[in-house]
């Protein structure tokens, strides 16, 4: 079928409000399955959002709708799977079947039991079953290629044997190096090395007590340069530079706006902080809805908060934009006091839609209500802007916007721990509040050296160009990646530049059939289910690196291709029309209906 | 129907309301995002070591012996785990690039889990990215909303965030109080007792540490375990400071009151301080441990640990299985420095003769924190220019449940020679003399 003419333009201000009453009726992103399947019913499959106005840049992002039998069967599987569960719990029960499990101590049986059983059904009757997917060993640099260690069940995955052999240069799709710095030769493994024979592995203190190294004050002050703001602060854990940080700056009598999809980390440092938390809707952007490259011709004049508050309902911003006003003028639940401050927290890229969040339209609504912006760069930071300076970048704004600016040092930079930046002030008050400047031991020496030396060949310090042809290269192969799925007819879910790549699966069979051809096939693929994403959206994840070549991705993507075909993988019921080949025009709707 | 004018007073109200709205938004000034910290703040200018952090150590361009670090058996500095860490590095880089499920499990994670396993003669042992994060994660892992936690006021502060995060009951004891622990789990009974089906599915932990952080004190383990199975308690232990201290061969409290390390349902420790490398791990029976494979939070959703590092702890147990020697000599480090602080006018020592972390405190609080904190750290100051690095015990004041009052924390290794420790004790003497009288 063919959208209204008024729904898929966003060229003209006119037509604005005709396009967000389309919206409103057929595009929400809907997350709850039934309605998902019922909307993926009612016709409208591809969208691909754009905005104007804010952006210097296209914005396109897409979440196609989950087919509607696909839906039902999803759900058959799972309740096909919950029978057979049952089934065999009970057998387990009268000792008909073996258990495999670990069981309480006799001594103890009296206690109260440790675990709830749904918990566990879970676990023993959906996960077990293709318990081989996940904690693959490896056995080499995590680069663009991998050795696994073979291992077999005789037990249907209860227990592993490793038989000893190696399975040499699988193609790694799992792992976060976005740039290609995990690597065990060149400048940055050269400089660790060195570090580590002078300072050795350890640190044995915390910063605030005698483990503040002079490397430490190094690195800190070049990751402020780099993210181009005042100053810095490195800990020596990503996931704790969220959950022991976010306390520190907000408490009782606060207010964090969290989008629904934040890390486990904001989700438990927000927690721990004791301030009330409200969920906003995730990127669905709705507002603007084309097919094709357009952004073009934005208009320019739209105001931006008019811009945010148009559409009526289901967009993120505008949940954002309710909750920032609803909090304001009605103040705290019960007492009324107004609310100390309010925080809102982000990610720039999530790690399982692949989705960008949409900075200017929060930086906007930030400024406007008066609120402070918490941005967690974990997967954007190296990866996004073109001198991988991250998501700020890539939309080309001010640093100075984003109250804290949160990042991690395990994927782009190939160490591990995290970073915050901002104002001098912000990181005086962590360097004397945060509870990891106090309580946790800092970061490796080694692992500093590597990140000091692969952010200053990001920045280009070392005299070579290296770092900015990693970064280019990056959103090079992150473009074609993408682009050939679509092209094949999966259904792909995120943003066009992110390297994050989410495919459907749907299907709880799919999960471990995927992996394993995959692996057959010698690629490393991710895949994850409920409960990291919702229950019928079980997908594939790729991620993509600068150290992946032409070669490689071909060969991934053929066998991509060959293992989605066998397994039915092609739900697009859309096939994208390769998008630079010819001029936009409005004729370009046409061909990209069924 | 509506009139005309009731019609318009409708939209006049609406209009007012909306009025008012954008009023009450153009009004509100929210607080600062953090306060302004005083440019004098204790905390806030950090001492700076130049080079490694190990037994001889530049703090602030002085050349110091350290006695700050929770180097205990001096394996910061070791050649041979420096070559292990360095084989590693060379083999696998440096980062992970994923969490242990997603490609982020290497070989030699399962080689450390193995062997922490083995030495601590458990089923099963976990590690963790950040020492900070283990317990923290592991707790909020089995404990949830509704069941309750039976915690040692002195707790570190790990302890406490990990138990915040688990939402449970909170019931303090008295530091080391067993009948104060007692009277709680009594009453627990009682209350039991009222509603049984509640109790059914009620868990109760006791949660305490081997050596005390805080105190430097150790846990009276064999009435803790006696307590347990009166009250049908399951027992967590702490023991980033006895791991590798305590004990014939450095298994910590458990093999020091000579008790079956399978009566305690999880033992947490970091590898940061005897271990000198980073992370933390859990161990106990494959029941209980395997759990937090899909639970912990800080296992799941983070990276693992760098193979360097892995491989640096392996290597510091294989020196710990080799020289079982080592605690031995640590504990009579300990004790001969603990007998000749004694006695310092002004200065109390805190802690057990046997822990090698413990701490100094005033014995006449001058009334006010902050000027305690003043006369400590002049302490400190003083004997850093005499080249002995010490450190306050640094704590957010705000954030702690029960804040212990403030100490210069006294770090004692192997490395540290008879004659060492005997300058760093007068010369503690000497300059607490000279500031506090």
């Amino acid at each position: 079928m063919r959208p209204e003419p008024g729904g898929c333009c966003c060229r003209r201000t006119v037509r604005a409000n005709g396009c967000v009453a389309n919206g409103e009726v057929r595009n929400g992103y809907v997350r709850s399955s039934a309605a998902a399947a019922a909307a993926a019913a009612a016709g409208q499959i591809h969208h691909v959002t754009q905005n104007g106005g804010l952006y210097k840049r296209p914005f396109n992002e897409a979440f196609e709708e989950t087919p509607m039998l696909v839906a039902v069967l999803t759900y058959v599987g799972y309740g096909v799977l919950t029978l057979f569960g049952y089934l065999r719990d009970f057998l387990r029960y009268w000792r008909i079947e073996k258990c495999h499990h670990a069981t309480e101590r006799e001594e103890q049986k009296d206690f109260v039991s440790l675990y709830q059983d749904f918990e566990n059904f879970y676990t023993r009757n959906l996960y077990m079953r293709i318990r081989d997917n996940w904690n693959r060993p490896i056995c080499s640099v995590p680069g663009a290629r991998v050795d696994i260690m073979e291992r077999q069940s005789h037990d249907y995955n209860w227990s592993f044997k490793y038989t000893g052999n190696i399975i040499k240069g699988v193609i790694n799709m799992g792992s976060y190096n976005y740039l290609g710095f995990a690597r065990n030769t060149g400048s940055c493994q050269e400089a660790a090395a060195k570090v580590l024979e002078e300072y050795g592995a350890g640190v044995c203190s915390t910063r605030q007590e005698i483990g503040n190294l002079d490397k430490h004050e190094e690195l800190e002050e070049l990751v402020a340069r780099f993210l181009g703001v005042e100053a810095a602060m490195a800990y020596g854990m990503g996931f704790a530079t969220n959950s022991m940080n976010i306390p520190a700056l907000v408490g009782k009598g606060c207010l964090i706006l969290s989008d629904e999809l934040n890390h486990a980390s904001l989700v438990l440092g927000a927690r721990l902080s004791g301030a009330t938390i409200r969920i906003f809707k995730h990127n669905i952007g709705t507002e603007f809805h084309c097919v094709g490259q357009t952004g073009l011709e934005l208009p320019t004049s739209v105001d931006p908060p008019a811009l945010a508050s148009q559409s009526a309902g289901i967009t993120d911003m505008q949940s954002l934009e309710k909750l920032l006003k609803d909090a304001i003028v009605y103040g705290q639940p019960r007492t009324r006091r107004p609310w100390k401050k309010i925080l809102i927290l982000v990610e720039g890229i999530y790690s399982m839609e692949g989705s960008i969040v949409r900075l200017p339209e929060v930086i906007a609504l930030k400024k406007k209500y008066k609120a402070y912006l918490y941005l967690d760069e974990a997967h954007s930071i190296g990866a996004l802007g073109p001198t991988g300076r991250g998501v700020v970048e890539y939309f080309g704004l001010d640093p100075e916007d984003v109250d804290v600016m949160m990042g991690t040092f395990t994927k782009s930079f190939g160490a591990s721990g995290g970073y915050i930046g901002g104002k001098k002030e912000l990181i005086d008050y962590l360097r004397t509040h945060s509870h990891s400047a106090v309580y946790a031991t800092s970061l490796s020496p080694p692992v500093v050296e590597q990140i000091i030396t692969s952010m200053k060949c990001i920045m280009g310090q070392d005299g070579t160009s290296l770092g900015k042809e990693c970064v280019q290269q990056l959103a090079e192969n992150t473009r074609y990646f993408r682009r050939r799925l679509k092209e094949m007819g999966f259904i792909i879910y995120g943003n066009e530049d992110s390297p994050v790549v989410p495919l459907m699966l749907y299907m709880p069979a799919k999960i471990g059939a995927f992996g394993r051809e995959m692996l057959k096939r010698n690629i490393g693929v991710v895949v994850v289910g409920f409960p990291a994403t919702p229950i019928i959206e079980s997908r594939a994840r790729f991620c993509l690196s600068a150290a992946h070549t032409k070669e490689i991705l071909d060969t991934a993507l053929k066998e991509i291709d060959e293992v989605g075909d066998l397994l039915q993988l092609k739900y697009s019921r859309h096939r994208l029309v390769p998008l630079l080949d010819r001029p936009f025009d409005e004729t370009t709707y046409e061909e990209t209906e069924d | 129907m509506a009139t005309a004018t009731e019609q318009w007073v409708l939209v006049e109200m609406v209009q007012a309301l909306y009025e008012e709205k954008e009023e009450l938004i153009e009004e509100w000034q929210p607080e600062p995002l953090v306060p302004p910290v005083p440019k004098d703040h204790p905390a806030l200018n950090y001492n700076i070591v130049s080079g490694p952090p190990s037994h001889k150590t530049v703090v602030n361009g002085k050349e110091c012996i350290n006695f700050a670090s929770f180097n205990f058996l001096g394996l910061l500095d070791n050649p041979r785990v420096k070559a292990a860490a360095l084989a590693s590095l060379k083999k696998y880089g440096v980062g992970t690039c994923g969490p242990r499920g997603f490609y982020g499990t290497f070989d030699v994670h399962l080689d450390l889990e193995d062997r922490l396993a083995k030495f601590m003669k458990t089923e099963e042992a976990i590690i963790y990215s950040y020492g900070f994060a283990t317990i923290a994660s592991a707790i909020p892992a089995y404990s949830k909303r509704g069941d309750i936690v039976f915690v040692d006021r002195a707790a570190c502060f790990a302890i406490q965030k990990g138990l915040q995060a688990s939402r449970s009951d909170i019931k303090l004891f008295k530091h080391n109080d067993m009948a104060d622990l007692e009277r709680l789990l009594k009453e627990q009974e009682i209350e039991d007792q009222k509603n049984p089906r509640k109790a059914r599915v009620t868990r109760r932990f006791i949660v305490v540490e081997g050596l005390y952080m805080n105190t430097g004190t150790i846990c009276p383990l064999p009435e803790l375990v006696k307590l347990k199975y009166k009250y049908k308690a399951r027992i967590f232990l702490e023991e980033s400071l006895s791991f590798g201290v305590l004990g014939e061969h450095g298994r910590g409290v458990t093999e020091h009151y000579g008790i079956n390390i399978d009566d305690i349902d999880l033992i947490s420790a970091n590898m940061e301080n005897a271990l000198a490398s980073i992370g933390g791990f859990c161990c106990g029976r494959s029941f209980v441990i395997d759990h937090q494979r899909l639970s912990g939070q800080g296992y799941c959703f983070s990276a693992s640990l760098p193979p360097l590092l892995a491989a640096a702890a392996i290597e510091a147990l294989n020196i710990m299985e080799e020289n079982p020697g080592i605690f031995a000599v640590l504990k009579e480090k300990c004790g001969q420095i603990h007998k000749a602080l004694q006695g310092i006018s002004g200065l109390k020592v805190v802690g057990e003769s046997l822990s090698p972390a413990f701490h100094l405190q005033l014995e006449e609080s001058t009334g006010s924190r902050e000027q305690d904190v003043r006369l400590l750290q002049e302490i400190v100051d003083q004997c850093m220019n005499r080249s002995i690095a010490l450190t306050q015990a640094r704590y957010l004041e705000k954030e702690e449940k029960c804040l212990p009052p403030p100490s210069i924390r006294v770090v004692v290794t192997v490395e540290q020679t008879e004659e060492e420790l005997e300058r760093a004790a007068s010369t503690i003497k000497e300059v607490a003399q000279a500031v506090l009288l």
